[in-house]
């Protein structure tokens, strides 16, 4: 493997965080943010923790991720070329494209037929779990510290234990005819 | 060292089919080992955690194919501990069917009335609670209300869970750890401990051999307790009696390595794979309109806002298990929860996109989603490659994901009957505004099924099924299959009862055929808990299933 420099790893992680943004965008982390798009309200993938998770080896997937960013931008290049879409602004060519282009983008590498599509829904598949599961964390902690997805789902907390019960889940009544063909033991006849 | 470890009976896999299998075969007197590729665990150490290498990812399987993608166990209790539990028995008119093959698929042998006292058996082994209003969760009693204000029929589904010990917590998928949930761990699988099988946990089976005497030697890989991708050395067992229960996604990949060593395997291994009709559809609910058109109210002002409050699935509408609709066009509709990474990833927003702004939104209104599984009859058009490295998948992650060889290609059958159950979903679920549906995208991952079937099917045809009618695999004496993969094809409802009810009939052909080879082993054991009138009520049926 080439040696990395510290630029190389800081454009690996914005052109994956430009990624993750696209699957569950959010809002930009400061003025001069670029990876964010800051399409979203609150937090998106990004805050969620997904670089976080994609750098975890758990996942299966963090010995690409070099390959995936170099990927991404020669794609994004090939796109911004083919549009007419200025790019070489200092920022890698995925995170230079609006985020219209970078959805169109991963729909393009995600459709049905395309070549690479496996490798992107893996990484798409990580970028939501970060968001909707947090699975680089114990669900207990993110929720104590306000995961945002965890949060803006309404994910509600659980007991002291850290386990979930729910003591009312009921209507309490009957809500509908059983089928006139069930069974004593409630199959179908 | 050249001594060879040796047993009578060697069951691969510990879910319903293998767990079945182990305690009679054990009771009997049968000297009985099992492999199971994933970690045993017990209730205390199932976690509420979404963290991968929680229990939740340890115990946990999910297979991508070309086309389908497959979901189960990967644990001591196989499928039954991260099960949703729901037992119900599969409709009458679901043994007749034709399929694919335009001919009877089951087995002349087995109808619904003769499979009857097998179904008694497993519900005297595993508690099954027929659910009352009370027990139906939020989510299954605002499906019954959509459903009768759309003039249909709704019913409490019953369930393999202790309603009094169930706390709702929903989370079911990675273990119970409340044992509410009646999983294999709690019945047959200590029943069969206890009369001395044993069971080898992260023993992965890769292949069969014979030996010169006519027994069967097993080979195994050690797999590694964190990273499953890793191995740790392998082994082998000599058995007079082969059981195969490693689930319809992986069985079949087992007896395919075995080819060169064993023979030539029947058509029918690895093909003819169901899904069960698998599909899936959200719905998100307008709060206002479940409290002003189903007049829904949980007594704290709340109408709905309950997805992730209760126990899987609850309610479903059987309306279409009618044996007088034409084949495909038979399914049934039932209320299911799914926990968010699996259970979102595939819904799509109301603009059709899976992932972006549209898609957080409907993320935001999570708590609102009403998750709708259909089981209509598909066309078992799934077909395994050749296998992979070892297992059934090179796996990706550390656990739970990897990438299979399975592919599915859906018929136009197929296709037909999953748009009418979407048109039906959306027909109940949209009317007076009271929600936006939309199904699960097949673009991503293709197809998904928590249902894997028929890949190693019975049937009287050898053409196009693997097994005879007592679950032997067809040219290959002694090696019989268990598990999900000997159901002909797909059941319109979910198929646990069903797998386990053909396990239970198994049993009196796989001990005579050890009584053959050798073994000294007896059929009659009681249920696990030592209840006696499920045995009393198939005693009848026995002595047919003996001969040969
Ligand atoms: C989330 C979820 C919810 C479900 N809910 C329901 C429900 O409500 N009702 C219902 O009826 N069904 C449900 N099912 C399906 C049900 O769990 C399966 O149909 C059932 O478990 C299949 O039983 P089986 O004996 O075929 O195999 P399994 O129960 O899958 O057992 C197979 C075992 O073999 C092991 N194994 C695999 N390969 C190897 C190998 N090479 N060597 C050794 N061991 C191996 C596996 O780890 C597993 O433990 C659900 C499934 C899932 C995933």
């Amino acid at each position: 493997m080439a040696p990395q420099t510290p630029d190389d790893h800081e454009h690996r992680t914005t052109t994956l965080e430009a990624f993750a943004d696209t699957i569950i965008p959010g809002e930009k982390r400061s003025a001069g943010d670029r990876a964010v798009a800051g399409v979203s309200r609150g937090g998106g993938a990004v805050q969620a923790g997904a670089i976080e998770l994609l750098e975890w080896d758990a996942t299966g997937i963090t010995g690409g991720l070099d390959d995936f960013a170099a990927a991404l931008n020669r794609h994004a290049a090939a796109y911004a070329a083919e549009h007419g879409i200025p790019t070489g602004d200092g920022v890698p060519p995925f995170v230079s494209l609006p985020y219209e282009d970078r959805a169109a983008m991963v729909r393009w590498l995600t459709a049905p037929g395309h070549p690479e599509k496996a490798l992107w829904v893996s990484l798409a598949l990580f970028c939501n779990m970060a968001y909707d599961s947090a699975a680089h964390m114990s669900t207990v902690d993110a929720l104590a510290a306000g995961h945002p997805g965890l949060t803006s789902m309404g994910i509600a907390p659980p007991d002291a234990d850290g386990l979930w019960r729910f003591r009312a889940w009921s209507y309490g009544r009957p809500l509908a005819d059983v089928h006139p063909a069930t069974t004593e033991s409630g199959s179908p006849a | 060292m050249n001594s060879v470890e040796r047993t009578d009976v060697l069951v691969v896999g510990t879910g319903f089919g293998g767990a079945i299998a182990a305690y009679h075969l054990a009771a009997g007197g049968a000297k009985v080992v099992m492999l199971e590729r994933g970690p045993w665990l017990s209730s205390g150490e199932f976690e509420h955690d979404y963290k991968l290498g929680s229990s939740y990812t340890r115990i946990f399987d999910f297979v991508v194919g070309d086309g389908m993608s497959v979901l189960g166990g990967n644990c001591v209790g196989g499928g039954s501990v991260v099960y949703f539990a729901a037992m119900p028995r599969a409709p009458r008119f679901v043994f007749e069917r034709r399929g694919s093959i335009h001919r009877r698929m089951w087995p002349a042998a087995i109808d619904r009335d003769t499979l009857e006292p097998w179904y008694d058996r497993v519900e005297e082994s595993i508690p099954i609670t027929k659910q009352g209003w009370d027990d139906v969760s939020y989510a299954g009693g605002l499906w019954a209300a959509a459903c009768r204000h759309a003039g249909r029929t709704a019913n409490p589904v019953p369930a393999a869970v202790d309603t009094s010990t169930c706390v709702n917590c929903n989370w079911m998928m990675a273990g119970c750890r409340f044992d509410a949930k009646q999983s294999l761990l709690l019945n047959y699988l200590p029943a069969a401990l206890a009369h001395g099988a044993e069971i080898r946990p992260l023993h992965e089976v890769q292949s069969i051999s014979r030996n010169a005497d006519g027994d069967y030697r097993v080979h195994y890989t050690r797999v590694h307790d964190e990273d499953y991708r890793q191995t740790e050395g392998t082994g082998t067992i000599d058995a007079k009696v082969i059981v195969l229960a490693a689930g319809a996604a992986a069985t079949p990949v087992i007896l395919q390595r075995s080819e060169p060593a064993l023979g030539p395997m029947p058509h029918g291994v690895g093909r003819y794979f169901s899904g069960n009709g698998e599909r899936l559809n959200t719905a998100v609910l307008n709060e206002d309109r479940v409290r002003e058109v189903l007049g829904l109210d949980r007594g704290d002002g709340l109408g709905y806002a309950a997805n992730q409050i209760g126990k899987g699935p609850t309610v479903a509408n059987w309306d279409r298990l009618d044996g007088s609709l034409p084949e495909y066009s038979r399914y049934s509709l039932e209320q299911l929860y799914f926990p968010p990474g699996l259970g979102t990833i595939l819904a799509l927003a109301e603009d059709g996109s899976w992932f972006g702004p549209r898609k957080k939104e409907m993320l935001e209104r999570w708590q609102s989603w009403l998750i709708i599984f259909q089981m209509i009859e598909d066309d078992n058009e799934g077909v395994f490659g050749p296998p992979p490295a070892r297992g059934n998948a090179d796996r990706l992650s550390q656990q739970m994901l990897g990438v299979g060889r399975l592919t599915y290609k859906p018929t136009a059958n197929t296709l037909g009957a999953w748009a009418m159950a979407d048109a039906e979903c959306k027909d109940i679920l949209e009317r007076d505004g009271l929600a936006t549906v939309t199904p699960w995208t097949n673009d991503l991952v293709g197809a998904y099924t928590v249902h894997p079937l028929a890949s190693c099917r019975i049937g009287d045809d050898p053409h196009t099924s693997a097994l005879d009618d007592r679950h032997e695999v067809r040219g290959h004496p002694g090696i019989f299959v268990t598990d999900g993969s000997a159901v002909p094809g797909a059941l319109t409802v979910n198929p646990a009862m069903t797998i386990s009810a053909l396990a239970e009939r198994a049993i009196p052909g796989i001990v005579a055929a050890a009584r053959e080879r050798g073994v000294e082993v007896t059929y009659g054991a009681p249920a696990p808990d030592g209840s006696t009138s499920g045995r009393r009520g198939a005693a009848h049926l026995v002595p047919a299933l003996m001969r040969k």
